[in-house]
């Protein structure tokens, strides 16, 4: 415990001078604020821009960081340093992952509170982002623990977070896409935004995104398994 | 415990190239150890072995007591490290890379400054590591190797590219942690630092320690000449052999006030290892 508040201190510090990291964190929720304060259209749907960028700051910010933050401290040989003073690779983990999923949260919070969400609803909407963000800690984590340095992890990052943040968007207009965005847990984040209030939870939907959760977990381990993180 | 560092018949291969062809190392308590040998011979191998960073082909290896195949936290609390990629964090200051460990380690805060003075990077404290020249990141990992108070403590290359202040500064530092009770093992190819710095050494030289003992033993053991030097004052030089044949005329040159110095011929560390790699280290 101590040590991952440890790993958690030092990840804060060194993400305020890590720009490429504190872009990702930060983009949406200000596209979102500026958005939604700036364009009304007529017949435009309630929180449009608001749910929009949510499901794709899932898809991208989470799974950017984990994977950037992973393969710089393997490159760089910290990881290595941290395990031979007694830190556990589990410790170290729950330390950037909580460090992640916090930071996260919040820029989901500023995405809701953006849209215009509060209370009851604002609550479903960070328990959706919340559970979509830990699925893409876990492709961020496998990406990250499976490559070397940081370019071999930002080739495989970039492709991953393209298809899961922009299909959401893509599904709007195009059909076809939309069938087979469904089985993402992306996508799904996106239906369940947009269906508070409205169509509330099916099982469907827990189901989509219990799987991903599932299989990216089970990527982790293999990725874990295979190079055991140094 | 008698050694704080065993390795017995310890091969590594990596594919088909081997590297280590059977090393055997026993380092007491205390002491500093310094294994020699050129670039490439395999030094930063044998460290990543007893470290638990890499694992052997064939062979035993023990640091204080345990196998280093499979490391606990309690020898990992009880050793430092400075590899040759240093692992600092590159956009933490000097202080902030020391504060981490600080916690990990379990070590009051006030440590941090300590460690800091000993290296001389006080004021350089609040720098972001990405500022610092190279010695400086190398002083900075010594501070963080041996912040824990370490009973072993393994130092790859510690002064390798340094200018001599910085090196003068961490041969302090090193005689300093020996005295406090830490084992040191040290690689180099700097012959002269590890004659003046170590205890023993040995030569390591394509997979094999080739050579073992104190400086000076090993100097006298290659003592092949065991001649007397003398040069005098008139600038004539007189090469003598050592023992009591030359007695009679070395007292005559020195009750004639004509000696300007007298050597014996032993050769020096680098002499002995050039004769027995057959090349220079660089
Ligand atoms: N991971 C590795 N894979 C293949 N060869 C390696 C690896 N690490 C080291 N070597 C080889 O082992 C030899 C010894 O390397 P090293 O221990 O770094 O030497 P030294 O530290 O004495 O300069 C070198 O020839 C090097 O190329
Ligand atoms: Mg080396």
């Amino acid at each position: 415990m101590k040590n991952m508040i440890a790993i958690f201190q030092k990840q804060i510090k060194d993400t305020l001078k890590n720009k490429s990291v504190l872009v990702q964190f930060l983009i949406f929720p200000v596209m979102s604020i500026i958005m939604e304060c700036s364009i009304h259209i007529e017949g435009m749907p309630e929180h449009f821009f608001a749910n929009m960028f949510a499901a794709m700051y899932v898809g991208m910010a989470p799974l950017v960081a984990m994977s950037a933050i992973i393969s710089e401290e393997k490159e760089k040989n910290t990881l290595r340093v941290l395990f031979m003073s007694n830190v556990k690779p589990t410790e170290y983990l729950a330390g950037v992952g909580s460090y992640i999923w916090v930071i996260c949260m919040l820029g989901g919070c500023v995405i809701g509170i953006s849209g215009g969400y509060k209370g009851a609803v604002l609550l479903s909407f960070l328990v959706i982002v919340g559970a979509g963000i830990l699925v893409s800690m876990l492709i961020g984590a496998a990406i990250g623990t499976s490559s070397k340095n940081q370019m071999a992890a930002t080739s495989l990052t970039v492709p991953v977070m393209v298809v899961f943040s922009f299909l959401p968007m893509l599904s709007m207009f195009n059909e076809s896409i939309e069938k087979i965005a469904k089985i993402t847990y992306s996508q799904q984040v996106s239906i369940l935004i947009n269906g508070m209030g409205k169509s509330g939870v099916n099982l469907e939907n827990v189901v989509i995104i219990s799987c991903n959760l599932l299989a990216a977990a089970v990527l982790f381990g293999y990725a874990y398994k295979k190079s055991g993180m140094t | 415990m008698e050694y704080v560092i065993e390795m017995r018949n310890i091969v590594k291969k990596f594919a088909q190239k081997e590297v280590l062809k059977g090393v055997n190392l026993k380092v007491s308590h205390g002491e500093i150890f310094g294994l020699l040998g050129p670039s490439g011979a395999g030094k930063t191998t044998i460290i990543k072995i007893l470290t638990g960073q890499l694992q052997c082909t064939e062979g035993v290896s023990t640091i204080l007591g345990q196998d280093t195949a499979a490391l606990t936290s309690f020898v990992y609390r009880k050793m430092g490290m400075m590899m040759d990629n240093l692992g600092l964090y590159e956009r933490l200051s000097c202080y902030d890379n020391l504060k981490l460990f600080a916690k990990i380690y379990d070590v009051p805060q006030g440590r941090i400054s300590e460690v800091l003075k000993q290296v001389d990077l006080a004021e350089a404290a609040k720098v972001p590591v990405s500022k610092l020249s190279k010695g400086m990141r190398g002083r900075l990992a010594l501070a963080r190797a041996v912040m824990n108070e370490p009973e072993l403590l393994f130092l790859d290359e510690p002064s390798s590219g340094l200018d001599p202040q910085a090196v003068t500064m961490i041969h302090q530092l090193i005689r300093k942690e020996q005295k406090r009770g830490a084992a040191i093992f040290l690689t180099t190819h700097n012959m002269e630092e590890a004659g003046k710095l170590c205890d023993h050494i040995a030569l390591l030289n394509e997979g094999k320690i080739v050579e073992y003992g104190s400086p000076k033993e090993i100097c006298l053991r290659y003592n092949h000449q065991n001649k007397l030097q003398i040069r005098l004052l008139d600038g004539r030089n007189v090469v003598l052999p050592n023992g009591k044949f030359a007695a009679d005329e070395v007292k005559e040159y020195l009750a004639k006030e004509m000696v300007e110095t007298i050597h014996s011929t032993e050769p020096s560390l680098e002499t002995v290892f050039m004769e027995l790699t057959g090349r220079r280290f660089e």
